[in-house]
């Protein structure tokens, strides 16, 4: 247990290591750029009619107050800190005076739902199936399938997605093509209405699935051809040991590790996948939030969900990598 | 080098098909120093022509031809890929190397920087930088950025590489003879990653070009310098697939997929010829 604990307070390093160099960066790039973002969201206000300069003046202060560039650079930096870790970014300016917390709060389940499942689904069957072409290598179907997985993997997910958005909602309409449900059927816990957002989202998470299983799939596929080559393995078969048995728990077993820190990983880059799978099918996540909010000049919006998604992708990966030691058969807990 | 090359031909027809393809789209980025129109004129040719013999690609709805607007394009997506390959070697080189020599504390540090690295995600914070920069933002300069956020993967693979030689005899000559540490890492242990420094950066233009292709796509880079993904935003903006100028989009889409295999297929022939267990396959050492 002793062991654990260290490597579990390591862990726990980390993951500050990554929240404080990520909010950094957001922080740098924010201040340290010759763009005032006040000036901005002035010179888009007052774009239109005429304003008087002493309504300008007091528009400039509440905006600098409401970001909260008043004072030192060392207390802006405090407050920022301080604004990070209660979640509180203030109101949005494209929706005001809703808060930007409750904003990404509202999205987040949409993004987390649709590409959280997404990424598990393409990390079960690219690993299944990798797995079983490792071991079975003389198969005809897997090793066809190992050539589509190629040939697919290095396709910008962009391309595929516009791809199936023009087969399955122009060429062969047989399903929706944007949005998150259907805007008649009422939110809730009905059955009409998970229906609709699973129906709603089938085309998102099949380009994902399409795109990303290549990975997975190679990679299960190498290492479980070179473990299946250990001696280990072939003492097993000689041993007369069934093979479903070999090959799950003598060989996937010990190839599974590696992805699992890959999973970790791709858990983290939810958020950046979000923003063109949701822009492509008009899915009311995080990342349409993200572009909208830039599309508005929303300061503030743009600012809390890029740290959100840096918190949240810091602490998935700080998930798996506790849960990690318990899966390796080499090592023990305890 | 000639050998080298001479095998990969001879035997990897992944190799064969990735420097076909490679080598279309560098000739096609070559053509642009040709070009009849300046990249930017618009409205010098008809609109929405479909390919013909006058304009092969046909043009867009903004009068651009597109066969010679895509070469411009293709350059200039080229260029940001191949920049941001150097820079991020700079600093995957540099960084895994020393944290392989020298172990330890400096090592512990340097990888606990490298992990944060690969966790942090990339396309909120290159959204924010565009959100503030907006139209002061020129292509170097994105090019930096996605280079200092892209260097991590591969400087951890070169450490490893760099671990196994810091106990060689070799390195005990060089210590000894009074080599200075960064000596040591440019003239001993440079060499040695070579190999894979050329097939990680293949996959790094790979990264990087899509990473800029997305958010060209998604208009958040500078859209008036013309370049792959700015072509599709444009036609985006023009609805082009709806009005049915199916040419606008699939020129780009085609040749911007093209690249990415072939340097996908040559980072794949290559780390197959760099492993040396496939090469004792190659040489018939190790039969299924």
């Amino acid at each position: 247990m002793r062991v654990y604990a260290r490597y579990a307070a390591g862990r726990f390093l980390q993951f500050l290591l990554v929240v404080f160099i990520g909010i950094n960066l957001a922080y740098v790039i924010t201040h340290a750029t010759p763009i005032d973002p006040v000036e901005h969201t002035v010179s888009v206000a007052t774009a239109f009619g005429q304003t008087a300069p002493d309504a300008i003046e007091s528009m400039r202060q509440s905006l600098r107050e409401l970001y909260g560039l008043t004072g030192s650079p060392i207390e802006q930096y405090v407050n920022f800190w301080r604004r990070v870790i209660v979640a509180d970014f203030g109101p949005s300016l494209s929706a005001f005076p809703t808060p930007v917390s409750s904003l990404i709060g509202r999205a987040t389940p949409w993004t987390v739902g649709l590409l959280g499942v997404a990424t598990l689904i393409t990390w079960v069957i690219g690993n299944s199936l990798g797995g079983l072409a490792g071991y079975y290598r003389r198969s005809r179907t897997l090793k066809a399938f190992g050539i589509l997985a190629m040939a697919l993997h290095p396709m910008p997910y962009y391309i595929a997605a516009i791809v199936l958005l023009i087969v399955f909602g122009f060429v062969w309409p047989i399903l929706p093509i944007s949005g998150g449900s259907q805007m008649n059927v009422p939110r809730g816990w009905s059955a009409d209405y998970m229906l609709s957002v699973a129906r709603h989202s089938v085309l998102p998470m099949l380009s994902l699935i399409l795109v990303g299983l290549g990975g997975w799939f190679v990679g299960m596929r190498s290492l479980v051809s070179n473990i299946v080559t250990e001696d280990y393995v072939t003492y097993a078969e000689l041993a007369g040991v069934n093979k479903t048995r070999i090959l799950t728990t003598y060989v996937m077993r010990n190839a599974i590790v590696p992805q699992v820190t890959g999973l970790a990983i791709s858990l983290g880059h939810i958020f950046s996948g979000a923003l063109i799978t949701e822009r492509v099918f008009g899915y009311p996540g995080i990342g349409s939030l993200l572009v909208d909010g830039v599309h508005a000049g929303d300061y503030s919006l743009v600012l809390g969900v890029t740290t959100i998604s840096i918190l949240g992708v810091s602490i998935a990966v700080l998930v798996i990598d506790l849960i990690y030691p318990l899966l390796d058969p080499r090592v023990t807990v305890g | 080098m000639f050998v080298v090359l001479r095998d990969l031909l001879r035997y990897n027809g992944e190799f064969l098909a990735g420097i076909l393809l490679t080598g279309i789209v560098v000739v096609m980025a070559l053509l642009s120093f040709f070009s009849p129109y300046p990249p930017m004129d618009q409205f010098v040719a008809p609109m929405d022509v479909p390919p013909s013999a006058a304009h092969w690609f046909g043009t867009t709805s903004r009068g651009q031809d597109l066969f010679w607007l895509l070469t411009y394009s293709i350059r200039n997506t080229l260029a940001f890929g191949l920049l941001v390959a150097i820079l991020s070697r700079i600093l995957s080189l540099s960084i895994g190397l020393l944290a392989g020599y020298r172990g330890g504390w400096v090592d512990r540090v340097l990888m606990s920087i490298n992990d944060t690295f690969i966790v942090i995600p990339l396309f909120p914070i290159l959204v924010l930088f565009y959100f503030v920069m907006r139209d002061n933002m020129s292509w170097v300069m994105l090019a930096v950025l996605t280079a200092s956020l892209g260097w991590s993967y591969d400087a951890r693979l070169i450490r490893s590489v760099a671990l196994s030689l810091r106990h060689r005899e070799f390195t005990q000559t060089a210590v000894f003879s009074g080599m200075r540490t960064h000596e040591i890492l440019s003239k001993e242990h440079l060499p040695f990653v070579l190999p894979i420094v050329f097939s990680t950066s293949l996959n790094n233009m790979n990264w990087s070009i899509g990473l800029e292709v997305t958010l060209a796509v998604l208009g958040f880079t500078d859209i008036n310098r013309p370049s792959v993904g700015g072509m599709i935003y444009w036609a985006n903006q023009h609805s082009a697939v709806v009005a049915g100028i199916w040419w606008w989009i699939a020129f780009p889409v085609g040749l911007v997929v093209m690249l990415f295999i072939g340097l996908y297929l040559l980072a794949v022939s290559m780390n197959e010829y760099i492993d040396p267990r496939s090469r004792l396959e190659r040489g018939g050492g190790r039969k299924e």
